[in-house]
């Protein structure tokens, strides 16, 4: 049976980990390299990297850090944070990203979600909507939710998936480093809208509230940063009570190869 | 001393497969196309990222395909096919239009159909592996990891198209997802799989590790 994804998300600033880590043997910010490696053992299903300085002169860390942690680390490996174009897309997928997330240039040109799908593979085309609530819908923010475009994130949903986006990362801005909780309405809405996978992010708190990310928002994986970061609950604790809901996980830690 | 040729086609990530093959081998380890490469391969690994039309069309402009023939049908190397490169072991493929595959491995690729309305497609993420086969090669997989036939075992998927055998005997790994989906194909010296070793983790390491295992 397919099972649900787990997704730790690692924001990079110039290199290094930007939300502070508690882990003892990483101090500063942490070494993005390091925690992808403890993340993948604890039993990531994926691993996203969000670059969040993301200007080209300052891209170089951030293709090192991906290419060390894909040298490592044997999950599928996203990466987002200003994306513009099939060259940025391409730059990533050489230094061994499996996906390329794109957020505000897919608005500005949503034939580059074409382009970069039929060039590389629909599955490596990650579409992220950024949502925030207005009245009885959901409106599309860019630009690292500074800018409301007035789009309709369920047209939006829909209109990705048909340009050929291999799945959608939603993120709830209402709800984003609450605590609060997924936005489980807007999640199982743009779910149940389309056919792809849909990544449901923003305001994880607790395992509860994975565990509704599923039963009540549908989503097929679940992003989470802080909650990980900060050692609130750890990526196999979350598994454990999931799979004691009788949600489908993959528990593999159990693996030790003979020469190890 | 194993020497690994990844054969480069112009198919998208192929770092990914290099990055894991290097992890786990002794041996030397490289991307190319060219013929004198290849004959000299211990080991040959054909990635596929895109489309089976996209892949196919790529191979075939190497001017690779009657070596690699002779190689992996007279000389017997070991060869291993991986998602696309999987489905190109194929007779026919029908994404994007009707394309004739290699034909090593007698089948089709259709895409996957999904008569529950949940499910989502592609097809992506960890997925529970069925062994429809004892072989030696997943004996000796399984014992790697120290687990056993009765044990679930996962490994990473993505795709939308399945990779239906002619002959059951080929089919030696499956999952479920709507239908049953090919996850290994295997016949003498040629090997397939659907899912992403190389994502695979643990798992996936190991299922490389016996690749590099097998002998002319």
């Amino acid at each position: 049976m397919l099972k649900i994804r787990i997704i730790p998300c690692l924001d990079v600033n110039n290199g290094r980990v930007v939300k502070g880590i508690n882990f003892v043997s990483l101090k500063d910010a942490g070494d993005p390299v390091e925690q992808a490696m403890i993340y993948s053992k604890e039993g990531a299903d994926e691993i996203t990297f969000l670059d969040i300085t993301a200007t080209h002169e300052k891209r170089k860390p951030m293709l090192d850090v991906i290419r060390n942690t894909a040298s490592e680390c044997f999950v599928p490996l996203t990466v987002g944070g200003g994306v513009k174009d099939c060259k940025d897309v391409l730059e990533f997928l050489k230094c061994g990203a499996d996906k390329v997330s794109i957020n505000s240039a897919a608005i500005k040109n949503p034939n580059l979600i074409e382009e970069c799908s039929s060039k590389f593979g629909n599955q490596c085309i990650v579409v992220a909507i950024d949502a925030k609530k207005k009245k009885n819908n959901w409106n599309v923010f860019i630009n690292g939710g500074r800018i409301d475009t007035g789009i309709d994130v369920l047209k939006w949903a829909k209109k990705v998936e048909k340009l050929g986006a291999g799945e959608i990362l939603l993120t709830s801005m209402d709800r984003d480093g609450t605590k609060s909780g997924f936005d489980l309405e807007l999640t199982s809405k743009v779910s149940d809208s389309v056919s792809i996978p849909v990544i449901a992010s923003g305001g994880v708190g607790n395992k509860q509230d994975f565990l509704d990310g599923i039963k009540i928002g549908g989503a097929s994986a679940l992003l989470a940063a802080s909650v990980f970061h900060f050692k609130e609950t750890t990526i196999k604790d979350v598994k454990e009570y999931l799979k004691s809901h009788d949600v489908s996980v993959r528990i593999d830690n159990l693996y030790k190869l003979k020469n190890e | 001393m194993n020497k690994i040729i990844i054969i480069d086609y112009g198919s998208g990530n192929i770092r990914s497969v290099f990055n894991a093959v290097k992890k786990i081998s002794e041996g030397k380890v490289k991307i190319s196309s060219t013929i004198k490469e290849l004959k000299s391969a211990s080991h040959l690994i054909l990635p596929g990222v895109g489309s089976f039309e996209s892949c196919i069309t790529g191979l075939k402009k190497t001017n690779i395909m009657g070596d690699l023939r002779e190689i992996v049908f007279e000389k017997k190397i070991p060869f291993l096919g991986i998602c696309v490169g999987m489905q190109m072991l194929a007779t026919k493929g029908f994404e994007k239009g009707n394309f004739l595959g290699l034909n090593w491995i007698k089948g089709e690729v259709r895409k996957i159909k999904t008569p529950q309305k949940n499910l989502k497609i592609p097809h992506m993420g960890w997925n529970t592996l069925i062994f429809k086969k004892r072989t030696k090669f997943t004996d000796s997989l399984l014992e790697k990891i120290k687990m056993d036939y009765t044990d679930e075992i996962t490994a990473y998927f993505v795709h939308s198209y399945n990779f239906i055998t002619k002959n059951r005997c080929d089919q030696i790994i499956s999952t479920n997802y709507g239908e049953e989906i090919t996850a290994m194909v295997s016949k003498d010296n040629i090997f397939g799989t659907q899912f992403h070793p190389e994502k695979s983790h643990i798992f996936g390491l190991a299922f490389l590790k016996t690749f590099l295992e097998q002998k002319a």
